[in-house]
């Protein structure tokens, strides 16, 4: 398992990956494992009011990578992912910790075709 | 073609015990009848909503109003651009009259929310998000959260300015018969309600909404023929920012916002400070305070401070959300962006009754998903 950001001919990342970039417009032709990368939280929520499948609070947190070692044009790249405690704060270093299912694919509105999209992934550990 | 609105009506936003398709006749039927337009001069039929699909199980409403309104052989078509469908029912509309393509226009928008639970609504909202995000549990309360924490966290701003927005907007709904909720609240309520998405509250947030609600449009020559008091669509824009919210240079900057504005003064011939009234899209306030700085009207990180010294309420130098905002009004998906323009032309023909302020220039800014897709509308009075 991978967590994996796009990255465009010009040095630009995105995360996740799309198949043309979304600042210059060029295909994404390589990639970059975050998955044992390093991150800081920028912003988070606990979220009490949950759909169903979700767990309750969900407490997730949008995370910063300094990717300035890889010598690209973009210095950093974003992820939003859900934090392992309700414990967070800005500023915190979080590591991502790899889940097989973030919420319970077999209720809700994707219920009835789970297979359209993964539900593993990672959430973010206070290092 | 200078395009024109000439009628405008809206039904009673909150729980309603019918169906959409219902809900969409009754609006339409209103502003048809109150601007003495009879159906078989509808050569443009469009119908804002998300999804009527997924909430009833009943798709093909634009079919379906049409025939309810006798409307036939108008040409006709859904528009969904999930929260913003109303907001780019206006942009089709505007464009179908511009273009010469119709010369009567109607746009009725509307969604049936509230037979759903709040999980399995909040559930089909947050279905809009990329897979990426769904799959952590994100809504777009939770984006809300993420953001205002973010930004009273970088701009210094006190949490009461949020609460400020919800007890303004709730007051502005008292003198709307068609809102959802027409009481008062104390800041000190807001302050105390249950917690949502930390670290916003109940009351920083919309309701769950069922309504509708309809514009006529024409050519400026044909309304002045027709019409006793009619608005002029002087400036418009729509604009698309990124579908995974994080992506975004600055999380506290609405791109779609920024651009559709910009598009819609430059093409009005105007600036923020020509604004006399405006409707923002309040679903979260932190939203408001993000529209405000991205239409112009505060700088970045500023906007909090309209909040807290009134310059937004009904009798400060720019009023907003003057109909209750989708906070005190509701937020029937759909409907909300033509509601808006419904508020805004009301106020420009002097229709808005208790709600009334002195406008001759009046925005609209309609917001879809987290500012995913944006419309901004600028209407004026007629001369």
């Amino acid at each position: 398992m991978t967590l994996e950001a796009g990255i465009c001919p010009n040095g630009h990342v995105s995360y996740p990956a799309h198949p043309r970039c979304p600042d210059c417009g060029e295909p994404q032709d390589g990639t970059v494992d975050l998955a044992d990368e390093r991150a800081e939280v920028v912003t988070w929520t606990t979220s009490t009011a949950t759909p169903p499948g979700v767990r309750e609070p969900n407490t997730m947190a949008i995370v910063e990578f300094d990717i300035s070692h890889l010598d690209l044009e973009d210095t950093f790249v974003r992820a939003l992912g859900q934090a392992t405690t309700d414990d967070i704060e800005t500023g915190d270093v979080v590591e991502p910790v790899y889940v097989e299912e973030l919420r319970d694919p077999d209720v809700g509105l994707k219920s009835s075709n789970p297979e359209s999209q993964d539900w593993d992934g990672y959430r973010w550990d206070p290092a | 073609m200078g395009v024109a609105v000439i009628g405008a009506s809206m039904t009673k936003f909150g729980r309603r015990d019918v169906w959409l398709q219902e809900l969409l006749s009754e609006a339409g039927e209103e502003c048809l009848d109150e601007a003495g337009v009879t159906p078989n001069e509808v050569e443009h039929l469009y119908v804002s909503n998300m999804a009527s699909g997924e909430f009833e199980g009943q798709t093909g409403i634009m079919n379906a109003l049409a025939h309810d309104l006798g409307v036939l052989p108008a040409y006709s078509e859904r528009v969904d651009q999930t929260s913003s469908s109303g907001g780019a029912g206006i942009y089709e509309a505007w464009q179908s009259v511009a273009s010469g393509a119709s010369e009567m226009t109607l746009l009725v928008g509307g969604e049936k929310m509230t037979h759903k639970t709040t999980g399995q609504a909040t559930d089909i909202i947050a279905s809009i998000t990329h897979p990426a995000e769904y799959k952590h549990g994100v809504t777009l309360p939770s984006f809300a959260g993420l953001t205002a924490r973010h930004y009273l966290e970088r701009f210094d701003a006190p949490r009461e300015s949020l609460a400020r927005v919800a007890v303004k907007n709730h007051r502005n709904g008292v003198d709307n018969p068609n809102a959802q909720f027409q009481r008062e609240i104390t800041v000190e309520k807001a302050l105390d309600s249950p917690v949502i998405a930390d670290p916003l509250r109940l009351y920083d947030f919309c309701p769950i909404t069922d309504g509708s609600a309809a514009m006529l449009f024409t050519t400026e020559e044909r309304a002045a023929e027709i019409a006793d008091e009619y608005a002029v669509v002087s400036g418009i824009g729509g604009a698309t920012d990124t579908h995974v919210v994080h992506e975004r240079d600055d999380p506290t900057v609405m791109g779609g916002v920024v651009e559709s504005s910009a598009e819609a003064y430059e093409m009005a011939g105007l600036g923020p400070d020509d604004l006399d009234v405006a409707e923002l899209h309040d679903m979260f306030t932190i939203l408001e305070f993000l529209q405000l700085e991205g239409i112009g009207v505060a700088d970045q990180g500023e906007a909090w401070e309209l909040a807290m010294d009134g310059a937004t309420a009904k009798d400060g130098d720019l009023p907003i959300n003057t109909s209750g905002g989708l906070k005190s009004k509701g937020h029937p998906l759909g409907a909300s962006g033509v509601a808006q323009g419904v508020e805004i032309y009301e106020q420009l023909v002097g229709e808005a009754g208790p709600r009334q302020v002195e406008a001759d220039t009046a925005l609209a800014c309609n917001v879809g998903g987290f500012g995913n897709c944006v419309i901004t509308t600028i209407m004026e009075a007629a001369e």
